[in-house]
């Protein structure tokens, strides 16, 4: 009998089970690109409370702070690109709404993931000197360098590392074991943020088997290894509405309603949770399919 | 051929803050910008690189809106931050607020703590400014945006940068921040804002009514100079066929003269 790696398949109501409230969760993607969109729908259902997000800001922030669930927010930027400013996280952070929120520069922010996945308390770097993100988040500090320099030693920003309980993130294909492919323009950090991250959990558009993860793509597609990966859930379309390229673009058209029912009134966002997050994954995306019908006609 | 349009006269002036760049990234961030960098490519720099602010690096120089046709190399995010610590990129970002000192604000409006109008925040505003070459795209100069002090400090000036030590002033480049009315620099007194040149058609004192902080007015201001018909060529019949730019800049109204 040949023994395989172990098999991590699992389904989006298990992976958020293994979630716990007060947890620090990394959502992997970018912006609108390629966001575990079924699992953030899934944490929305749940009763979840308390967490703390570490992501590049998309719709997940709009949605899970909206609902309630975010104690504190770290991030470089919120958008959704065709739609500059998230409705929903301008709503939250206008009321004051997120207890706590830690605003970095985009490069400190990838360093502090990189801290994490290499085990660091920090990692040097000049990002942040000079600006208010030094000033707003004064448990960051600087290091001054042990070398001396032409110029004597300099004095940098710590980067504190990112340590994060579970990473979230959504790739293009994955095998039962986790090995994943992006097929997208780019792989964003996702590989980070599995590696910063105690545990990570992977949905993709379609599980294959080992040898087919390479038939039609280079090996240096292949981001994520196994040995970063606990568990894999198969969630076709599972990053809409953002992109999932090339399985399918940015749905801007629901994208567009999403951000006129976040922006609207309280009736509008309740209208839009009705029809759209009142039931599971199967049902949201019943209810994509019949947007999508109405809006052809 | 037909007027030169104020949209035209940025264009212009947006490639010549990256003309002497070398062979570098050049790193538009929006319209004006990417059709002012891919003039710049087309004419006075051709070394420079460019992406398509996706993922690729582009062999050619596609017009706004289109897809790259030849491909020179692999961008994605994660290199982008690489470069930016690499230090071979000139970024011209957008700007909400400008003050006195060169500093910039992408992040929100009033307190940080509980802002009264949220924007995108940070971005990689402060550790564009303190690696590489920075410059400013702004297309409705006002004293909204040219402030004495910005709420919040995302794009590090030259004076912040002096005052946080030397690993923060070492790169420290503001270089140009070009308006829809004038061009401006970091070279006043004590690293203010100072007037370089007003676009045709645009007084010194307009300009400085336009704008809600000091700004050093150095003599005479000269004019922006207008695009040669190279560029004028470039920019209409090739880089925006389709007069996108006009959008984002609109010819100023002038009044009626009997």
């Amino acid at each position: 009998m040949s023994r395989q790696p172990r098999d991590k398949t699992m389904t989006i109501d298990e992976v958020v089970g293994e979630l716990r409230s007060g947890m620090t969760i990394g959502i992997g993607g970018w912006g609108p690109r390629r966001k575990p969109m079924a699992l953030v729908r899934a944490i929305l259902r749940s009763d979840l409370t308390d967490l703390t997000l570490v992501t590049w800001g998309g719709a997940d922030v709009g949605l899970l702070t909206r609902a309630g669930k975010v104690r504190k927010l770290v991030y470089a930027f919120v958008s959704l690109d065709s739609v500059p400013l998230e409705p929903n996280f301008q709503r939250a952070r206008q009321t004051g709404t997120i207890p706590e929120v830690v605003e970095l520069d985009e490069g400190m922010f990838q360093t502090g993931l990189r801290a994490a996945a290499q085990r660091l308390p920090f990692l040097p770097m000049r990002a942040g000197l000079g600006s208010d993100v030094l000033v707003n988040n004064p448990h960051i500090k600087t290091v001054t360098s042990p070398y001396a320099g032409p110029d004597g030693p300099e004095e940098l920003v710590a980067v504190p590392a990112m340590e994060l309980d579970v990473a979230l993130v959504h790739m293009n294909r994955a095998d039962k074991h986790g090995n994943a492919t992006y097929l997208g323009p780019d792989p964003y950090f996702d590989d980070l943020f599995c590696m910063a991250a105690e545990r990570a959990y992977v949905t993709c558009e379609q599980i294959v088997d080992t040898a087919g993860l390479t038939v039609d793509a280079p090996v240096q597609r292949l981001l994520l290894s196994r040995m970063m990966v606990s568990g894999v859930v198969e969630t076709p379309h599972g990053a809409h509405f953002t992109t999932c390229t090339p399985d399918y673009e940015r749905d801007e058209r629901f994208q567009k309603a999403y951000a006129a029912a976040a922006g609207g009134s309280d009736e509008d966002w309740a209208a839009f949770e009705q029809k759209f997050l009142s039931g599971d994954e199967a049902a949201y995306q019943a209810a994509v399919r019949a947007f999508a019908e109405e809006e052809k006609r | 051929m037909t007027e030169i349009t104020r949209a035209d006269v940025c264009a212009a002036a947006i490639a010549d803050a990256f003309a002497e760049d070398g062979e570098i990234f050049g790193s538009p961030m929006g319209m004006l910008p990417t059709l002012g960098a891919r003039l710049a490519r087309l004419t006075s720099n051709p070394d420079l690189v460019l992406s398509d602010g996706e993922s690729l690096f582009l062999g050619g120089v596609p017009p706004l809106g289109a897809k790259a046709d030849v491909v020179e190399g692999w961008i994605p995010f994660p290199k982008v931050f690489d470069v930016v610590a690499y230090g071979k990129r000139h970024v011209m970002m957008g700007a909400t607020q400008i003050d006195v000192h060169g500093n910039q604000n992408i992040s929100a409006i009033g307190p940080f703590d509980q802002p009264k109008r949220q924007l995108l925040g940070v971005r990689g505003a402060p550790g564009n400014t303190v690696n590489n070459r920075t410059s400013y795209w702004v297309p409705r100069h006002s004293s909204r945006v040219f402030v004495e002090q910005v709420d919040i400090v995302s794009g590090v000036g030259p004076k912040r940068a002096r005052e946080a030590g030397h690993a923060a002033s070492r790169f420290n480049d503001i270089h140009r921040i070009v308006t829809n009315l004038a061009v401006l620099d970091v070279k006043g007194p004590d690293d203010t804002l100072r007037l370089r040149s007003v676009h045709p058609g645009v007084t010194v004192d307009e300009v400085l009514a336009a704008s809600g902080c000091a700004i050093h007015v150095d003599g005479d201001v000269p004019t922006t100079r207008t695009p040669t018909t190279e560029e004028l060529v470039l920019v209409r019949e090739v880089l925006d066929p389709r007069s996108l730019r006009h959008r984002e800049v609109p010819e100023p109204v002038t009044e009626a003269r009997a």
